[in-house]
């Protein structure tokens, strides 16, 4: 099972106008593995990702997940296959506090009878189980992040490392298949990602499949156990971390762009 | 036929006037994502302070001609709705730049409320008559008739439009608009004051509202507090049909509501089988709305409006 | 849960009683300074009634309804029509299956009306949920007044709402066997049928304040505030959002619902005068004046918003004659006048409604 794909994209392509974003993109996830997705700026990562995760319908191309076609042109739709994800620029509930955001990720998981509007209302037995169950779940999430004592703060008080774990709470509260991260270590200090990283390791360890964009390389080759290369909508390489840092194409994209990141 | 003609002449007529209107409202949604609420109590302030000129001058002057009568009326009026209108932006927009959406909607209808509430106190609570200011004897095209002040109103709708699109197209000052209508930021970067823009954007759709509240009193005869408001929304509706934030859009949106609302007026009795009369003619234009951002959303031409984070 | 619940608990018991002393004895004490004030605190009920229902599409999740005053009509119209001779004088099948009339008891009644009601939100709903914030507003405003130019002029070819006449006779509701058109003697006091219909009032908006509280802490509750935060977000996890938004349309237009049977029964006549685009911006502002999602702060709205113009209008003209010697604004126009410039100003001084947008439960 571990040498199984989980994601598997075939031929993906997007264009914008006369922009082509995403040129004939095929990339394979293992289950159970870290895989990174880098590349300079503007060649296509984050509109790769928003294929894969629903955000933007593709022009072409097939999406499977276990081998099973799903559709990438429902967000919703892909949440329930199993693909949950973060956001570059955080997009939290900001007025719900830190605990609710992450019982909204139960949402899906707890279908039925009891927890709709009448199970509300009337506040059945099974209703009151259904809610003590989603608060505990989130609540063990939160401590699982590292922000226990945060629970009832409102979410836009929270700090910026605090605010991009919770997001990753509340991603992990849907029991995704594939957690896909967009740029979790954005703005964070060499401390905070060094929590990260752990943090990503033992969701590994747990068993989530995690697909990562990461713009600092150094953080993607040291937990990554697959990456891909994406230059100007292309891939230009794919493998093992090692492997890539040494790639020529790799080199040049980067470098080549005077592009260094530390 | 004739009646179909008819009905033409009347829709572009009254469209023309739509177009006018609608043109104010999408420059302001283009450049700041808000309806304006208060657009359509300008649009009556103008016809109120145009009676009051009329009124005036007609007592005083007799033998000044028409012409002079609209020119000075509107001399008094357009200036007057551009300072409230760039007052109104100024208290009661401004300050809720950065508040949640829905505050400044309820500033504009507060606001929408208390200058009708004014209107009625100072002015009068009654419908008040707008004499007529042209010769009124129809000219006949056809089996259909069109009345001087109908030509007179579409004739200078129209030549105001295609000015102010060609402002906008073609000045320095309508570059600044666009840019700050596309990137508020990046227009502040180049050395224009987005603030100063936005007074400006709302100012130009008063001084059209004026001249609509003009052209809506000649056409009707009738100035009443609450003149504004219905003509405000379908304005809105034509805007949204055009494509929200694109002029071309809002006059051809303008236009095409016009004609929407005046060949469903007169035709809906025979297309229902006598069911739905001509009363129901207000509910063409929602009806329309309803169609147009259920099936497409970004209207006719499409819509132009800015990223707002 | 609420600032209420945070301090020590018997303060907060205390507090509540001393609210609920206050509502049983308020009507007592207006009726002393005369009918027209205990009228006025039915009709606030009435209000922040409706103003709880506009806060679940509104306050909850964010759906901006400019026309919500569309499912009170509803709510009062199939009232009207099943407790007035109506339907029967106007249909002779009708009257000869129901020859007494339709006496439909009033736990049949108020929810079928509600349930009209919530039918109308979901057909609202449902071409409006692709819609963002603005286009949503004008959309709902333009369905609420379809809705009264129907009303207006559903009377030919055959008449069903009696156009701007409007239907008259409506039977008053009655609550265990006793009709609330009259008095109740309870031996040790009586109570007027203004007080009657308070206290029912009361009894339902204490019972949608509860609901409503509810649903705030709530799985759906929690969803439909995801969806206003964000709704890509709410969607990404997952939310099925068309239908928490139809969910939302249902169960807000069926307290709209509710009040409009109220309504229509407490007026004896209903007209569609009673049901234009003012009401649905008065509800709207009492929801955000009082602070979105806060089901405290949309009650403070209410009360402020109605009452406090309400009792402008009658004292508006002794207070001038007394001032300023006659009456120099109309008191229509004094109220309308301030209710404007109060949304302006409260919008300014707090754009985010007097009260926070609710304080999250723990």
């Amino acid at each position: 099972m571990s040498a199984a794909t989980l994601l598997r994209v075939q031929h993906a392509c997007k264009r914008f106008g006369g922009l082509v974003a995403v040129d004939d993109v095929s990339l394979a996830v293992k289950t159970g593995s870290i895989t990174g997705l880098i590349g300079p700026n503007g060649a296509g990562k984050t509109t790769l990702f928003n294929l894969i995760t629903g955000l933007i319908p593709p022009d072409s191309g097939t999406f499977h997940l276990h081998e099973k076609r799903y559709d990438p042109t429902s967000v919703h739709n892909v949440a329930r296959a199993g693909i949950c994800r973060t956001f570059q620029n955080i997009r939290l509930f900001s007025d719900m506090t830190a605990l609710e955001n992450v019982m909204v990720g139960r949402h899906m998981r707890t279908q039925s009878l009891h927890t709709g509007v009448m199970g509300a209302i009337l506040r059945t037995r099974g209703f009151r189980a259904a809610e003590r169950h989603i608060r505990e779940r989130a609540q063990a999430l939160l401590d699982y992040v590292g922000l226990s004592n945060l629970a009832t703060h409102r979410s836009k008080s929270l700090s910026y490392g605090d605010q991009r774990r919770l997001e990753i709470a509340r991603a992990l509260a849907t029991d995704p298949k594939l957690l896909a991260l967009d740029e979790p270590a954005a703005g964070m200090n060499a401390t905070e990602k060094n929590t990260l990283r752990d943090l990503l390791l033992r969701i590994r360890a747990d068993g989530t499949t995690i697909l990562i964009i990461e713009h600092d390389v150094k953080l993607i080759m040291g937990l990554c156990d697959a990456v891909t290369v994406l230059d100007h909508g292309q891939v230009i390489a794919q493998g093992l971390p090692q492997d890539i840092q040494r790639h020529p194409a790799v080199l040049e994209a980067y470098l080549g762009h005077g592009h260094t990141h530390v | 036929m004739d009646i179909l003609l008819q009905q033409l002449i009347n829709g572009l007529v009254l469209g023309s006037v739509y177009a006018l209107i609608a043109m104010g409202y999408t420059m302001v949604y283009g450049i700041l994502q808000l309806i304006n609420f208060t657009h359509g109590e300008v649009l009556m302030v103008g016809a109120m302070i145009s009676l009051l000129v009329v009124n005036a001058l007609q007592s005083s002057l007799p033998a000044l001609p028409p012409a002079g009568l609209i020119l000075i009326a509107l001399a008094a009026s357009v200036p007057v709705c551009m300072a409230l209108s760039a007052l109104i932006e100024r208290v009661a927009y401004r300050p809720l730049r950065n508040a949640p959406r829905l505050a400044p909607l309820i500033t504009a209808i507060g606001l929408s409320i208390t200058l009708q509430t004014l209107a009625m106190i100072f002015f009068s609570p009654n419908p008040m008559v707008f004499p007529d200011l042209l010769p009124t004897t129809p000219i006949q095209i056809g089996g259909a008739f069109l009345a001087p002040k109908q030509l007179f109103i579409f004739v200078v709708s129209l030549a105001l439009m295609m000015a102010l699109m060609f402002m906008v197209q073609r000045s320095p000052l309508g570059r600044s608009m666009r840019a700050v209508a596309e990137n508020p930021q990046m227009a502040l970067l180049m050395g224009i004051d987005p603030n100063r823009i936005v007074a400006i954007t709302f100012m130009l759709g008063a001084a059209l509202a004026a001249v609509a509240g003009l052209a809506l009193a000649m056409n009707y005869n009738i100035v009443h507090f609450t003149m504004g408001f219905i003509p405000g929304l379908k304005a809105f509706t034509a805007a949204v049909l055009g494509g929200i934030g694109n002029l071309p859009g809002a006059v051809v949106g303008g236009l095409l509501l016009g004609m929407i609302e005046s060949l469903g007026a007169g035709y809906i009795g025979d297309l229902t089988g006598g069911f739905l009369g001509s009363h129901y003619q207000d509910v063409f234009a929602f009806a329309v709305l309803i169609l147009v951002l259920v099936i497409r959303p970004s209207g006719l031409l499409g819509e132009r409006v800015a990223d707002r984070p | 849960m609420t600032a209420l619940a945070s301090q020590p608990r018997h303060k907060a018991l205390w507090a509540v009683l001393l609210i609920g002393c206050v509502l049983l004895v308020l009507p007592f004490a207006a009726g002393l300074l005369g009918n027209a004030w205990v009228r006025i605190l039915a009709f606030a009920l009435l209000y922040v009634m409706l103003a709880l229902g506009l806060n679940i599409v509104v306050g909850y999740a964010g759906l901006l309804d400019l026309g919500y005053v569309a499912f009170y009509a509803v709510g009062a119209y199939v009232y009207a029509l099943l407790s007035s001779p109506h339907l029967l004088e106007q249909f002779p099948l009708l009257a000869a299956t129901f020859p007494q009339g339709f006496h439909l008891p009033i736990w049949i009644l108020i929810p079928l009306c509600a349930a009209c009601a919530a039918l109308f939100g979901v057909l609202l709903g449902f071409p409006v949920l692709r819609l963002r914030g603005d286009y949503l507003a004008i959309v709902t405003l333009g369905f609420g007044e379809i809705i009264r130019i129907f009303m207006n002029n559903l009377n030919a070819p055959i008449n069903l709402t009696n156009g701007p006449q409007g239907i008259t006779g409506i039977a008053p509701l009655e609550v265990m066997g006793h009709p609330l058109s009259q008095p109740l003697d309870m031996g040790i006091f009586k109570l007027s049928t203004l007080e009657l219909h308070y206290f029912l009032f009361l009894a339902l908006t204490l019972l949608v304040l509860l609901i409503s509280l509810r649903l705030q802490d709530s799985r759906i509750g929690r969803a439909w505030m995801a969806i206003r935060e964000d709704e890509t977000a709410a969607k990404a996890m997952g939310i099925p959002t068309r239908n928490v938004k139809l969910i939302a349309f249902a169960m807000g237009a069926s307290f709209g619902g509710v009040a409009g049977a109220m309504f229509s029964a407490f007026q004896g006549f209903v007209s569609p005068e009673s049901f234009g685009l003012m009401e649905s911006i008065v509800l709207v502002a009492m929801v955000v004046l009082g602070g979105m999602g806060n089901v405290w702060g949309v009650v403070l709205g209410a009360v402020l918003l109605y009452a406090i113009p309400e009792a402008l209008r009658h004292l508006a003209r002794p207070i001038q004659l007394q001032l300023l010697g006659e009456e120099w604004i109309a008191p229509e126009a004094l109220r309308m006048l301030l209710f404007g410039l109060s949304m302006v100003l409260i919008m300014l001084l707090r754009p985010r409604g007097i009260l926070s947008p609710r304080t999250p439960s723990p």
